[in-house]
């Protein structure tokens, strides 16, 4: 029985020659591959399937409304809509593909834009806005990944806390009253002057929200352990990978995400709320669960998720150009969940059995 | 051993076959029971037992095979059949709702009901008093809440909610398991209750010395198979038994150790001193130098995983040290341990060592992670290129990187953690169970594998259940019993039935 050890030992250095034409070939026809998968033009059974879904919606919107619909003004609204949600989808996407939740990104953008834009804040001007938008949701993900990573609390319960504490807070601190802003270096990044290119600067945002998180997801060692931790806490434990220092930076990650949105919030409504968004949470996990990241963890699409928020916002804007009533539009949505997740289970059922 | 009559053949399994993808759990098992008698289930983890009682339970469906009850061939499409026909299955987690009350789990799901939706609570609880009081447990109250009793008082209602069906079988997993010596002469009292009444038990545990007191017959099985049927209980010698446990259904050629063993004053890589975890395990010393294989012998409970895995700082010591190449690990720290080069292939592969949804590359490159990322960005073509070194050096097959590990046999899903710890560079490489779930044909494979590995200066500790496996492939072996280490001697100083001697008694037969 020496013999295979042997055999496969002779197979490494001495039979070399021969080999590394073989394994140049094999090798190149995986990088073939990975090169179609880095492109992100692998775009899968899912992802096709909500592409499908939003070309649907924007023949629809065409349709009923042709003028409204796809009138530039109109394209730019419903855009700059989705960068706010989108970017808190960004990071939720990562917890959940982790198997955790965030239950409280909604409260976290809502206590965010509060600090941010209180009297004494805004004397700071831009920067004291942003700064503090970003250091308060940094800091609720913070609480939230310690309780989560290292005081053992389920993730479900440890942000609910936090939904219940930073809505208050926020009310606390606004006392129910709205704070406008005056600072004007903000506000101007709403109007159509600083466009580029006719793209507003809170799209660019997104954009570049989504296109960081899409390169951490898949191509650094953060993603890969993300995605072991949601596969298998476990194994990766014992693979030696740091698994509450990673849970902690993941839900510092989501609160980073909160915070950046709720910039974009301020610059959107020129005003800081405590009710700022409600239900954040509900559209964000609807968002990555109908884009393909699975609820359980261990996998998880960036595009799908963008690709999610994009349809249920361009939703959003077609009921509404069609006055239809907002009871008519959560309807529609919970159906397009409903069947997003069948479609699912159907294509993982045939892709994998 | 002679055929039962037919009046009281109750249950027969005949060649029972059960494929999951990568491995086969059941291979061909056979399993006899009587009306009235106690059939003792013996298997080692691993074994098949489980996946055989799942079957049994209606909860598995097997691929192939012939189940046979009171004289006519069944299938058991779920586990509602199988109650149907009168197979109760007592789990050893419990399938009790603690919230409800002791009547109301006992009834669960066929409640006396008026009208057909209205429970009569009075007459439930009637009949629940007196099914404990037939189990010889009138003391546990119809009304309490499930989850204010004892582990041993939910297994009689467990029991109880079995009686309430008209039950011929009672399959009962490990059910001493979680119970104090009284608690288990009790549970023995009730069994007997049962059997009088003409009810049959398979009971499963891995005490031997329970097996003598209440079993009628023994059926051993093995890697899927059955390897004893029928055997006499009371009369058949333990150490027949463990041997048909532990031992080799096939003869296996092991590797040849090297010609000159590493010499006894090298500088040891590993280094336990005085490691303990109270309730599990007293201290234990141990070197292991470079190149060399040392076996840990001893039956479940024996403490061997444990002892494998606080080495590995997957649990925390309650004393003594490990060191690595002279340098203290941190204590309970698995990166601490991965960092100074240990490496660990755990007990349940898919449980603790496999990310089922991916690909051989990446379960093979997640140890690695930092060695092929500058400040976090990954270079995927070099850790491909690295991770399909390390797999064919170990022949892994098929030889595809991009395929799914869950899609792999149980000895290439093996080959994919060694090959882990290969591209990590470890020095120590933990084993526990290397074999379990490989099939019989591809362990000669493996094993060729780990003494390579050691030729090439790797220093191996292997956890084993299977003694010949120890002996075969170990350098030196050390023997536990009930976290104990009783005798330590190289591997060709001892046979199978000195270590078997060891892992019952503890002390060595003269």
């Amino acid at each position: 029985m020496k013999q295979p050890a042997s055999e496969a030992q002779q197979g490494g250095p001495e039979a070399a020659p021969e080999p590394p034409v073989l394994s140049a070939s094999t090798a190149k026809s995986a990088e073939e591959k990975g090169g179609w998968r880095s492109l992100g033009l692998r775009l899968d059974v899912r992802n096709l399937s909500l592409l499908g879904v939003l070309a649907a919606l924007i023949v629809v919107g065409g349709i009923t409304k042709p003028e409204q619909f796809l009138d530039t003004n109109n394209l730019q609204l419903v855009l700059t809509q989705a960068s706010v949600i989108g970017v808190v989808t960004v990071g939720m996407t990562f917890v959940i593909t982790s198997g955790g939740i965030d239950l409280s990104v909604g409260a976290i953008v809502a206590l965010s834009s509060v600090w941010a834009t209180t009297l004494a804040t805004q004397q700071y001007g831009f920067a004291g806005i942003l700064f503090t938008a970003v250091v308060v949701g940094l800091g609720c993900g913070l609480v939230n990944g310690l309780l989560i990573a290292y005081g053992g609390m389920v993730p479900f319960i440890a942000t609910l806390a936090m939904l219940a504490s930073a809505r208050g807070l926020a009310l606390q601190i606004t006392e129910g009253k709205t704070q406008i802003v005056t600072v004007n270096s903000v506000l101007d990044l709403g109007i159509p002057d600083s466009y580029v290119l006719g793209v507003p600067p809170l799209v660019l945002v997104f954009a570049a929200v989504t296109v960081i998180g899409w390169l951490v997801l898949n191509r650094t060692t953060f993603g890969r352990r993300t995605v072991a931790v949601g596969g298998n806490a476990e194994a990766a434990r014992l693979a030696g990978i740091d698994v509450r220092r990673q849970r902690l930076y993941l839900y510092l990650l989501s609160g980073l995400c909160c915070g950046i949105a709720a910039f974009l919030l301020i610059i959107l409504a020129g005003s800081g709320q405590n009710t700022n968004g409600n239900l954040y949470e509900l559209d964000a996990i609807a968002a990555a669960i109908i884009g393909g990241t699975l609820l359980s963890g261990g996998r998880g699409t960036i595009v799908g998720s963008v690709l999610g928020v994009l349809v249920f916002t361009t939703i959003t804007n077609i009921f509404a150009l069609n006055n239809l009533q907002s009871d008519v539009q959560q309807i529609a949505k919970g159906a397009i969940i409903v069947a997003a997740v069948l479609v699912q289970r159907r294509t993982m059922r045939n892709g994998e059995a | 051993m002679a055929p039962a009559p037919p009046e009281t053949l109750l249950l027969t399994m005949s060649g029972i076959i059960k494929t999951f993808p990568g491995v086969r759990a059941l291979d061909g098992v056979d399993l006899e029971v009587q009306a009235g008698e106690v059939h003792c289930l013996l298997g080692q983890n691993g074994a098949g037992k489980s996946t055989l009682i799942k079957v049994l339970a209606g909860a598995h469906q097997p691929d192939g095979g012939v189940i046979t009850w009171r004289g006519e061939a069944v299938t058991l499409k779920s586990p509602i059949a199988a109650m149907r026909l009168g197979i109760a299955t007592i789990y050893q987690e419990l399938d009790l709702v603690e919230g409800l009350s002791v009547a109301e789990n006992i009834f669960l799901g066929h409640e006396p009901t008026s009208a057909g939706f209205v429970i009569k609570g009075r007459e439930a609880r009637a009949a629940a008093t007196a099914l404990l009081k037939r189990l010889g447990h009138p003391e546990i109250q119809a009304h309490t809440p499930v989850g204010e009793l004892s582990a041993a008082q939910q297994q009689i209602v467990s029991m109880a909610r079995a009686l309430s069906h008209d039950v011929r079988l009672i399959v009962m997993d490990e059910p001493s398991a979680a119970l104090d010596p009284d608690e288990v002469d009790n549970l023995f009292r009730v069994v007997s209750t049962l059997t009088a009444d003409g009810v049959a038990v398979i009971y499963i545990s891995h005490r031997l010395e329970e097996i003598r007191r209440i079993g009628d017959r023994v059926t051993v099985i093995k890697d899927g198979r059955t390897v004893a049927v029928a055997l006499p209980a009371k009369e058949t010698p333990t150490r027949e038994v463990v041997a048909l446990m532990t031992g080799r259904n096939v003869e296996y050629v092991f590797p040849e150790r090297p010609a000159a063993p590493p010499s006894a004053d090298a500088e040891p890589v590993l280094r336990v001193e005085g490691l303990t975890r109270t309730g599990e395990f007293e201290p234990v010393d141990l070197e292991l130098r470079p190149g060399e294989i040392v076996g840990l012998a001893g039956l479940v409970g024996s403490g061997r995983s444990e002892i494998l895995e606080t080495i590995y700082g997957a649990r925390k010591p309650t004393a003594g040290r490990v060191l690595v190449g002279g340098a203290p690990l941190r204590p309970g720290s698995v990166p601490s341990a991965v960092r100074a080069g240990l490496g660990l292939a755990p007990e349940e592969r898919k449980a603790q060592a496999l990310l089922m949804l991916e690909s051989v590359t990446r379960n093979v490159s997640v140890s690695s992670l930092p060695r092929f990322a500058r400040i976090g960005w990954l270079d995927r073509s070099a850790e491909r290129t690295a991770a399909r070194k390390a797999t064919r050096e170990l022949s892994l097959r098929p030889d595809n990187p991009e395929a799914r590990i869950r899609t792999l046999s149980g000895g290439n899903q093996q080959k994919a953690v060694l090959a882990r710890w290969l591209l990590r560079g470890c020095r120590v490489l933990l084993l526990d169970e290397p074999t379990r779930g490989v099939d019989v044909g591809a362990r000669a494979e493996l094993y060729a594998v780990i003494r390579r590995l050691a030729d090439e200066g790797l220093a191996v500790l292997l956890v084993s259940s299977e003694v010949p496996e120890v002996l075969g492939l170990a350098d030196r072996v050390l023997v536990l019993r009930e976290g104990r280490v009783v005798h330590r001697a190289p591997a060709q100083e001892l046979d199978e039935h000195r270590v078997l001697d060891l892992v019952m008694e503890g002390s060595p037969t003269p």
